[in-house]
């Protein structure tokens, strides 16, 4: 019983930052089309930077945010500019192309400034154990847990009451009536990137706390195909409901089975999702037949 | 002067060369092949090994990817299929060399096919998040499946044997490299003129028009996967005997990324431009490791910095041909022929 619970809670607080991950990617595909394989790489930029400044600057610890915020909103609405907005209209495999050539310099840089070897970070949010129960977690995952749903209950309000929201809406139903209705198409694609950029950046910081600043946290980014999938690729309950069933299912498979299954469990059921119901748990089905 | 290109026979109007300058090129391009090994030096004909598999992939690639619209993440995956497949029949089963060189191509043509399936309900960018998954998958049963594949460890594969003489060397392996790619680039461009290219072309134009004109699209999407699959297996083979040693970090996404960006480079539903691509991708990382070598005396931390330097600038540069020619060098080739043909009045 212990084992369980201490799975489930592990589980679950993966399964949180891997919804904040997936978070960023669900914003872009929602408003513009773009599937982004550089979202591991944007996340793996928020954590250097934060490192840097922290670590390398001592800067104290709201700052460094702060900056490291600002940084991300520049690179995104930088990505967006330089590589996407040329590609408007090109053909899905350019654009898909074009993110995955993104994602290598983002960590070409990001080796040449730290190099490739694996930091400790000194923790800035607190992470002692807590008692939960009969199990036990450090308190920066419980923190990880509650800036996670801060953030996606934060837009949920951003998409149903806010004008932004409203707008970027309306610009991923349909680009030509958004157009028509005044909204600036150009300026909607510039919010959706940077706002991903820092949900990156943020869920960067988080994992940098937990487990430290190194290349590998890039994998983020492609385990976060499965938790979109299973959610539904423009919807953002999807992004939170996939990635605690993902995050939960590779904890059970990993305590329960071992065998290294847990690295590939999401991929098997990212095929089956495909097969059985490709579009997700909440995805909006595009229904097109002969 | 020219005006255009006229056909009075419908054999002419169907040959692969249609005009004197393209059998010379041809001529050329063979003539360069034939006669590379005795000239080049022992790193030459080592990097025109490598082109020379590239191409072979790329070729494979290009089929499904080019010519029929499939997009897929899961060329290193099955690469890995026909490198493993080829390993584990030499050394487990005994099985000559030769024979694995037609196995291991059927079998990852069987392989591309099971995870062509899903392409029946999906495509575009669905279809490429399966084949990721496929990827990811077949790599993981590699590294986990130790009683065949040895796991994590090397599969050392033994030297080819040719009339009692092992086939161990670079220069003599250039030969069945490129023998091969001849195979392989000749049986594709016929392959393109039967009603088979033809429907890939048409489902890769449009799908659903295609299928309203009698296209069976589940059947030729799935026969795209397989013949696609089958050419790359065979490039994992001729992988598996000529590097003798077969290991899972050859096959991981990042070779799939690289081979698409070679096509994408290259040109998409082009030959020539599978070439081009490939020769190029494999040259440029050896362009940046020699020249960041020759400079490392001037700039100490360069040497350290070549492997990013080669990450970046492979990034910049499929950036860069997506934005500035997204139809690839085949497009550069195929301008400067234009140029010339009409040249000096090129308007």
């Amino acid at each position: 019983m212990d084992t369980f619970i201490h799975l489930t809670v592990s589980g679950l607080t993966n399964g949180l930052i891997l919804a904040l991950a997936a978070l960023g990617f669900v914003l872009i595909y929602k408003a513009s089309d773009v599937i982004n394989f550089a979202q591991g790489e944007f996340l793996l930029v928020g954590a250097y930077f934060i490192y840097a400044f922290i670590v390398q600057f001592g800067f104290p610890w709201p700052l460094s945010l702060a900056f490291t915020l600002l940084l991300a909103v520049i690179l995104g609405v930088l990505v967006e500019r330089l590589v996407l907005r040329p590609l408007i209209g090109e053909p899905i495999i350019s654009i898909i192309m074009a993110t995955i050539g993104l994602s290598s310099l983002l960590r070409a840089f990001v080796s040449m400034i730290w190099g490739n070897v694996p930091r400790s970070m000194p923790p800035f949010i607190p992470s002692q154990p807590v008692r939960l129960g009969p199990a036990t977690v450090t308190a920066d995952r419980l923190w990880a847990v509650a800036i996670a749903v801060v953030i996606l209950a934060l837009f949920t309000v951003f998409f149903r009451f806010y004008k932004e929201g409203i707008a970027m809406r309306a610009v991923a139903d349909d680009q030509q009536a958004a157009m028509s209705m005044g909204v600036s198409v150009s300026k909607i694609f510039a919010w959706a990137w940077s706002i991903s950029a820092v949900v990156a950046a943020i869920a960067g910081a988080l994992l940098a706390n937990i487990v430290g600043v190194g290349p590998e946290l890039a994998s983020f980014g492609l385990h976060v195909f499965p938790v979109v999938i299973l959610g539904g690729l423009d919807s953002i309950p999807g992004a939170l409901l996939g990635g605690l069933i993902i995050g939960l299912i590779e904890s059970y498979v990993g305590g329960y089975i071992g065998l290294g299954l847990h690295q590939v469990i999401a991929f098997v059921i990212l095929v089956f999702i495909l097969m059985v119901k490709p579009y997700g748990l909440f995805g909006q089905e595009r229904i097109e037949r002969v | 002067m020219d005006s255009g290109v006229f056909f009075t026979t419908y054999q002419a109007d169907m040959a692969l060369r249609r005009t004197p300058l393209q059998k010379l090129r041809l001529a050329l391009f063979i003539l360069f092949v034939l006669v590379f090994p005795f000239i080049g030096n022992n790193y030459g004909v080592f990097l025109m090994n490598q082109i020379g598999i590239a191409t072979i992939g790329a070729l494979g690639l290009n089929l499904l990817v080019g010519y029929t619209g499939q997009i897929s993440l899961g060329q290193g995956a099955f690469l890995a299929v026909g490198a493993y497949t080829a390993g584990v029949l030499v050394t487990k089963l005994g099985v000559p060399w030769y024979v694995t060189l037609l196995i291991a191509p059927l079998f990852t043509a069987f392989v591309g096919a099971v995870f062509g399936i899903p392409s029946l309900r999906l495509k575009g960018l669905y279809l490429a998040i399966a084949t990721l998954a496929a990827q990811e998958i077949i790599i993981w049963i590699v590294t986990h499946w130790d009683s065949v594949t040895g796991g994590v460890h090397a599969l050392v594969v033994p030297p080819p044997m040719l009339f009692g003489v092992p086939i161990n060397r670079d220069r003599y392996f250039y030969w069945l490299i490129w023998g091969t790619v001849g195979f392989t680039a000749l049986t594709i461009a016929n392959l393109l003129r039967t009603h088979y290219g033809r429907a890939f072309v048409a489902i890769r134009d449009h799908d659903i028009a295609a299928e309203i004109m009698g296209i069976d699209i589940f059947k030729y999407k799935v026969l795209a996967f397989a013949l696609s699959s089958f050419y790359v297996g065979l490039a994992g083979a001729l992988i598996a005997h000529w590097r003798s040693i077969v290991t899972w970090e050859r096959f991981t996404i990042d070779v799939s990324i690289v081979y698409l960006a070679m096509i994408i480079i290259g040109g998409l539903g082009s030959i020539s431009g599978s070439l081009f691509g490939a020769a190029f991708m494999t040259l440029l990382p050896a362009v940046i490791n020699n020249v960041g070598m020759a400079f490392k005396d001037v700039f100490p931390r360069l040497e350290e910095w070549i492997p990013y330097l080669q990450q970046a600038l492979f990034g910049l540069i499929i950036i860069l041909f997506l934005i500035v020619e997204p139809r690839g060098l085949h497009k550069f080739w195929q301008d400067l022929k234009n140029y010339f043909k009409l040249w000096p009045f090129s308007y």
